[in-house]
């Protein structure tokens, strides 16, 4: 063998590529077969391990499209043991981080300094990140008013001065004096005027209006205005239970929030909006496609909607809405595509409720009949009808029937299994890739290569620093 | 006419699917097609933390009682010309028997009937009762030995103890992360790969209904400890994969495997499905009989006692099982014994190949010494110590 890895490099590639693998789908909280103590716990060990080991990899990886959490905890541990950055890597990393903290939502963000608060991290570097990052944010005011609590431990804990007249409205208190900035006096006009509440963020408000008595359908028919597209998409049933119609904007919704919200509606409706619905979801299937336009051959998918894929109250269907929103985007991006859904599904995935058992080697053997070039399975592994016969099928497939080695076969896994540290596999001869949001998906399968354990060290490492490269490219580009 | 009483457990028109294993808990999907729907079954709910079931007699008067926590029933509906039965909320307000206060509920009988087509039963205590009126009676012959109040009143106060499914340890998540099948109406429970218990309901509708009452049931000792310490073997059944050639073949191969596993689980669950019953009739409800059953007692091996409906024709519509203890195993084995001699110990320690004085300790040890006079039990205590 011409390319034989050494032991050390193995050991760091399956490492790297466990890590990577848990930071997709791992976001610390309650899944459908296990507690978020345990999930904790598993992906807190797992970031220190990759940090105490291999430092420069473990920043690359906020490249590797890695979900928001990951990139927060990423940061954070970045940030507290800044001492040990090597004097030849502490350019790519500050700017790794910059850039990560630039496309995380700011709650996000703000959550972030709290925790640095917290554990007293308070190193140079530190303040001149968050100094960096709350200088750059858009509307100052709008960040104090919704961000009150947070923005003033960021600027306590990192010695900001802060412009205008914020100094005084989060330390002295918005009690104390009236205020020329606008946003500012309407909030200070919202503790005693019932009218000014409705000029407020959303979510502001919605502790003033309790505050003064307003009931809920009158509150949520004033600011509809005032909410973001993705709070109405998250309170829309909330919304029609208190018969309040809001105008939400499906079409700049992102992909999976889409379907989260698609698969809360009951089937009646989705039959009535159907053409509308279909539209949003062909529409951001599209805008994702663009963002990363990789071609597929034929594409075939198998899609688990058992019972599991309800999810828990703290991600209600999500593994259901990753799978809905995962065929959407490869019908845009293969040039023939074809659904699988398990347990059989009578019409395409904007009927799709979570119901039965999960049988994944029926539905692979059908979708092998129809000789595609590339299955994707997307389950959350726990196979029972019945277990592990979906690898053997496939084991089988690729030995005895003439042209099965062409096919490749991949497994992607919306739930972490903090037990093994990694999404749970359906067996050792198909590679699993953890995926939160269904717009990494063409990300995914680009790095699937590497989950199998084909693709030697170097090439992983290659891999990483070309998306180091794109990442800190669009940073630049979206800067200028 | 209408139907024998059960000899033997059969599947028949029922399928078995993958099991489903969550830690130590195995749960078995029982599936069947085309359920006709003419026995419909609901759960009512009860509050009180116990319930006096009169046996006999009425509701207040003296005579035999059940006493037990029961925290739900079963309702069951039914036609007598096969049409589909109306289902009921699970509480229907007919009064059942007498609430004091919020802690007891005195009932009446183990099955009563409501209405016409209406019966109401106290799941598994039904065939626990069976299990405890066995030779309830006592003695039938006054011999010296036994105390006055067995010779008067029979075995009363006999008395089993059992754990609830909520003790079991990841029973609860079992049931939780379980996946119900599209037309599943009953379920086979393994603990540490050891049968537990099984549970058929006529419609899967039901069965959606009733999957987590599974919790609230009782189950023997032994449960509880398999679940506290064993684990589930990672079964997996292998393909057969001589001779594919395509994907035809293939699918062939994938059907034979279920088929495989499938049997599989029924050759779990032996200690049931392949065993002689003795059953009673309890009530007949139009083409519907409701008996309960015991399998022998065997010492050595898994034993069990349940209850089920029984159409015409044989068809199990509703089964609960209930597997004994091996110290409840004993003692039926004993009473049984006893019974056998006409209640003499002579005959019946050497029916055993013991001694009368190891009987004795054995009736002791085994928690039935109240039936005999202390005088017996204090001689036969001394002469082992000699």
């Amino acid at each position: 063998m011409e390319n034989r890895e050494s032991i050390q490099e193995r050991v760091a590639r399956e490492d790297l590529v466990m890590f990577i693998n848990a930071s997709f789908a791992c976001s610390g909280q309650r899944e459908f077969y296990s507690d978020a103590s345990g999930q904790s716990v598993s992906i807190d060990f797992l970031h220190r391990y990759i940090l105490g080991n291999y430092r420069r990899l473990y920043a690359r990886t906020l490249a590797a499209g890695v979900n928001h959490f990951n990139q927060g905890q990423i940061v954070l541990n970045l940030l507290a043991t800044g001492a040990l950055t090597s004097a030849p890597d502490r350019a790519e990393e500050n700017a790794l981080i910059t850039a990560a903290l630039a496309t995380l939502p700011p709650q996000r963000v703000f959550r972030l300094f709290e925790v640095l608060r917290d554990r007293r991290v308070n190193n140079r570097r530190t303040r001149a990140v968050m100094r960096a990052y709350i200088a750059g944010r858009r509307d100052a005011a709008f960040d104090a008013v919704k961000y009150r609590n947070k923005l003033r431990i960021a600027a306590a804990h990192a010695h900001l001065a802060l412009p205008g007249e914020l100094g005084p409205f989060l330390f002295h208190g918005w009690k104390k004096q009236r205020f020329q900035t606008e946003l500012l006096e309407t909030f200070r006009q919202a503790h005693y005027s019932k009218d000014a509440v409705y000029r407020l963020p959303y979510t502001v408000a919605e502790g003033l209006a309790a505050r003064h008595g307003i009931p809920r359908d009158e509150f949520l028919a004033g600011i509809a205005g005032q909410m973001t597209a993705n709070e109405k998409l998250r309170l829309q049933n909330a919304a029609a239970e208190d018969e309040v119609k809001l105008d939400v904007d499906l079409s700049r919704a992102s992909l999976t929030r889409l379907a989260v919200y698609v698969s809360s509606l009951p089937a009646a409706e989705r039959a009535q909006r159907e053409s509308e619905l279909r539209a949003a979801l062909a529409g951001s299937a599209a805008r994702a496609y663009r963002r990363s336009p990789y071609r597929l051959g034929r594409v075939a998918a198998i899609l688990d909607r058992s019972y599991s894929s309800s999810g828990t109250s703290e991600k209600r269907r999500r593994p259901l809405a990753v799978a809905m929103a995962a065929s959407c985007l490869l019908r845009q991006a293969a040039s023939e595509y074809r659904a699988f859904w398990t347990p059989a599904l009578a019409q395409d995935e904007l009927f799709a409720i979570p119901y039965g058992q999960t049988d994944l080697a029926g539905p692979l053997i059908d979708a092998l009949r129809w000789q595609p070039d590339l299955v994707v399975i997307v389950s959350d592994g726990y196979e029972n009808a019945p277990p592990g016969a979906v690898c053997q099928v496939l084991r089988a497939f690729r030995k005895h029937v003439p042209g099965g080695r062409g096919v490749s076969v991949v497994h992607l896994n919306p739930v972490f299994d903090a037990e093994h540290f990694a999404p749970r596999t359906l067996g050792p001869d198909l590679p699993t890739v953890g995926i939160r949001d269904a717009e990494d998906l063409l990300t995914m399968l680009g790095f699937a290569r590497f989950a199998e354990g084909t693709a030697p060290l170097d090439e992983l490492e290659a891999y990483l620093e070309q998306r180091v490269a794109r990442f800190l490219d669009a940073r630049a580009e979206g800067m200028r | 006419m209408s139907g024998a009483l059960l000899e033997r457990l059969s599947l028949h028109g029922l399928t078995l699917a993958a099991s489903q294993v969550w830690n130590s808990v195995r749960l078995v999907p029982i599936v069947r097609a085309g359920a006709p729907g003419d026995l419909r079954l609901a759960k009512r709910k009860y509050d009180e933390w116990v319930m006096v079931v009169s046996l006999d007699g009425e509701l207040l008067e003296p005579g035999v009682k059940y006493v037990s926590y029961v925290p739900h029933g079963l309702v069951v509906s039914w036609t007598d010309d096969g049409s589909p039965a109306a289902t009921f909320g699970a509480n229907m307000a007919a009064p059942d028997g007498k609430r004091f206060g919020s802690f007891v509920r005195v009932a009446h009988r183990m099955a009563k009937r409501e209405d016409r087509n209406r019966l109401r039963l106290l799941p598994l205590h039904l065939a626990m009762e069976g299990f405890l009126a066995l030779h309830f009676g006592g003695p039938d012959v006054a011999w010296s030995e036994y105390s006055r109040q067995v010779l008067s009143r029979g075995l009363d106060p006999r008395w089993e103890a059992s754990v609830s499914g909520h003790a079991i340890r990841g029973l609860e998540d079992a049931l939780r992360v379980f996946e119900i099948h599209e037309n599943q109406v009953g379920v086979l429970l393994f603990v540490a790969d050891a049968f537990a218990s099984a549970f058929i309901v006529s419609h899967p509708d039901d069965y959606r209904e009733l999957h987590r009452s599974l919790l609230e049931d009782f189950y023997g000792e032994l449960m509880y400890q398999y679940g506290l310490y064993g684990t589930s073997g990672h079964l997996e059944a292998s393909l057969d994969t001589g001779g594919v050639r395509s994907l035809d073949d293939l699918e062939r191969a994938l059907d034979a495997m279920r088929a495989v596993w499938a049997d599989f689980h029924e050759y779990m669950a032996a200690g049931i499905f392949d065993r002689a019953l003795t059953s009673t009739r309890v009530y007949r409800c139009g083409p519907f009989q409701l008996q309960r059953f015991s399998t022998s007692f065997d010492p050595k091996g898994e034993n069990h006692i349940g209850e089920a409906i029984v159409r015409a024709d044989g068809t199990v519509e509703y089964l609960k099982t209930y597997r004994l203890s091996a110290a409840q195993t004993r003692r039926a084995v004993l009473l049984n014994k006893l019974a056998e001699h006409n209640w003499n110990l002579h005959a019946t320690a050497a029916g055993l190949k013991q001694s009368r004085e190891e009987l004795v300790r054995k009736l002791e040890k085994e928690r039935l010494g109240y039936l005999l006079k202390d005088h017996v039990l204090q001689e036969a205590r001394r002469r082992r110590r000699r």
